[in-house]
């Protein structure tokens, strides 16, 4: 115990200050849920409280695993909500119709259960505290709760860093962290845009549509900025975007993408 | 005749993930997390993040393909016993150590 | 640390009720239909397509899409089992039997052998023992639930051979190597089984 600890403080130091660092053994740990809370009818996000936890980069993620009585296993990952530096560790899941794990994460698991860990992860995907370029957020669907780390360790931090979401998602009740966004973009921390794809209200003044080379045109800072992308959702989306950012002129090596698999 | 179109091709493909998802089971054998490691690929040169690969393997195993040739780069399976590295799809591996 | 796994409450493999008997050791059933691959979907077009077999003295014999088309047909329906654990019963497919190509290939002084590698679009292989393929075990499918097989799912011809686990099952396959030795293929270089009976579960080398 006491050596996973000290090793865990070393990671901290190797990771806010080079490119890539020695990574302690990433161990499976039994996390304990401290909370959970429903964002809307499909997503919840579930309060962690993962020992010896070494701290976090915005952007990584935990591996999840469940075993039943019958030795029968499953394991997914999924991408770290809360900020670094929170007391919790959070983790937004969204429900997808039978399948093997969200469900359970979703409907099941109830404060003081336990549930097993591998984390953090990845260093690819990932906002350093200490990068300053202008800072282009794309997500889709489920694709936003990394994104949401990145946002709230911007919206916390004093920076005065441009930071633009954009989040494509089904319709007005399936955007997580409503409530959240705004009050960001009140506080002048970022620009928030909203493409919704199959339902809108009425009066609805976000986009109408999937996310296309026009509204990245008009959305996007100009690669001329020199800012950085970050697309996750459904493969499809990611690997679009990615391409359309490239098509209007940011470089490759500025767009870093995280798939999520098949469109739910 | 049958020709897929570019649409369709690209919704086979929307299984694909990348780099990144392999990086929980690369970790069980590397020291380092390599996702941000730029690799060659043997097969036609293209240098690129790990964590970018298309990462094809799901549930039996780790497949990360060039994005260029799609040729298989990296792969990596877990045994009863064993961990199984094929990386003789890279030619180089460069990790940046800060 | 304990070796004894952390058991998560209440949780447990969705599995419909019933078929017990069908269902091999460690699998569970599925009426999905899941789709894994190890890389992208091929897409050759059919005027270019063939199917051959070669023998390991170098004889091949060889199909075109038209030609294999208009072989005798068979329907099989079969369960299919994943090595991933989930299984499929009484899945229907038309195929051409291996044991027809076979036939026409002893014709054409293709000498058979003991063991089997076939070949993918792609660059897929996967290894088996030529008694699994022989003797009504093993189809080329054509067809899936009536109608012609979905690119996702393998098509336009995929190699069924449900009695072992369905990797072995090589989508968008293009032909035969007939071998002297045992020659793994793409998972089975990585420490999958040579074999793959689900009913003695031989998921990776060295299972018995």
């Amino acid at each position: 115990m006491i050596r996973g600890a000290s090793s865990g403080i070393k990671a901290i130091r190797d990771v806010s200050g080079s490119a890539t660092s020695s990574i302690p053994r990433l161990e499976w740990k039994v996390a304990t849920v401290v909370a959970v809370r429903d964002e809307t009818r499909r997503a919840r996000t579930l309060v962690l409280d993962v020992p010896e936890w070494p701290g976090h980069l915005a952007g990584q993620h935990v591996d999840v695993r469940l075993v039943a009585e019958d030795g029968y296993e499953a394991q997914r990952s999924y991408s770290i909500a809360s900020a670094p530096g929170s007391a919790h560790v959070e983790l937004t899941v969204e429900r997808i119709e039978n399948a093997e794990v969200s469900p359970y994460l979703c409907d099941v698991l109830q404060p003081g259960d336990g549930v097993e860990v591998r984390g953090p992860i990845g260093g690819y995907f990932v906002r350093r505290p200490d990068d300053r370029s202008p800072l282009f957020l794309v997500g889709g669907g489920s694709g936003v709760v990394p994104l949401m780390s990145m946002l709230r360790q911007h919206a916390s931090s004093g920076s005065a860093t441009s930071v633009r979401l954009l989040y494509s998602a089904r319709s007005h009740d399936d955007v997580i962290y409503k409530n959240e966004l705004n009050a960001i973009v009140a506080a002048g921390r970022a620009r928030v845009e909203l493409a919704l794809t199959r339902e809108w209200p009425s009066d609805w003044k976000g986009f109408r549509r999937r996310i296309d080379r026009a509204m990245l045109e008009e959305v996007a800072p100009p690669a001329s900025d020199g800012g950085r992308a970050y697309i996750c959702g459904p493969t499809p989306l990611v690997e679009s975007v990615a391409n359309l950012l490239v098509e209007i002129g940011y470089d490759a090596a500025s767009v870093r993408t995280e798939r999520f698999g098949p469109t739910a | 005749m049958t020709i897929l179109s570019s649409t369709i091709e690209a919704m086979m493909n929307e299984t694909r993930l990348d780099g990144n998802a392999a990086a929980g089971p690369l970790s069980e054998l590397f020291a380092r997390d390599i996702t941000t490691a730029l690799a060659t690929c043997a097969k036609c040169g293209r240098e690129t993040p790990v964590g970018t690969l298309f990462d094809y393997g799901q549930a039996m195993g780790v497949v990360l393909r060039c994005n260029g040739c799609e040729g298989a780069m990296l792969r990596l399976v877990r045994t009863p016993g064993s961990l199984r590295l094929d990386p003789s799809g890279v030619s180089m591996l460069i990790v940046a150590t800060g | 640390m304990s070796d004894r796994p952390f058991i998560a409450r209440g949780f447990h493999a969705r599995r419909p009720t019933g078929n017990a008997a069908r269902i091999p050791p460690g699998q569970y059933e599925t009426r999905d239909f899941p789709v894994l691959s190890a890389g992208p979907t091929p897409r050759t077009p059919l005027d270019r397509w063939d199917f051959t077999i070669t023998g390991s003295n170098g004889q091949t014999i060889r199909w075109s899409w038209d030609e294999l088309s208009a072989l005798p047909r068979e329907q099989p329906t079969v369960d299919i089992h994943c090595v991933t654990k989930w299984s499929k019963l009484d899945t229907k497919w038309g195929g051409v039997s291996v044991d027809t190509l076979l036939g026409l290939a002893r014709e054409r002084a293709v000498t058979e052998t003991g063991f089997v590698v076939a070949f993918s679009d792609g660059g897929y292989t996967t290894n088996v023992p030529t008694a699994d393929v022989t003797g009504g075990k093993a189809w080329i499918a054509l067809e899936y639930d009536g109608a012609a097989l979905a690119a996702e799912h393998g098509g336009p011809a995929r190699l069924l051979i449900p009695h072992l686990y369905f990797w072995k099952s090589a989508k968008w396959v293009r032909g035969l190597r007939l071998t002297e030795r045992n020659e793994p293929g793409f998972w089975e270089q990585l420490g999958y089984h040579d074999r793959g009976d689900p009913w003695r579960e031989q998921r990776y080398q060295g299972d018995p």
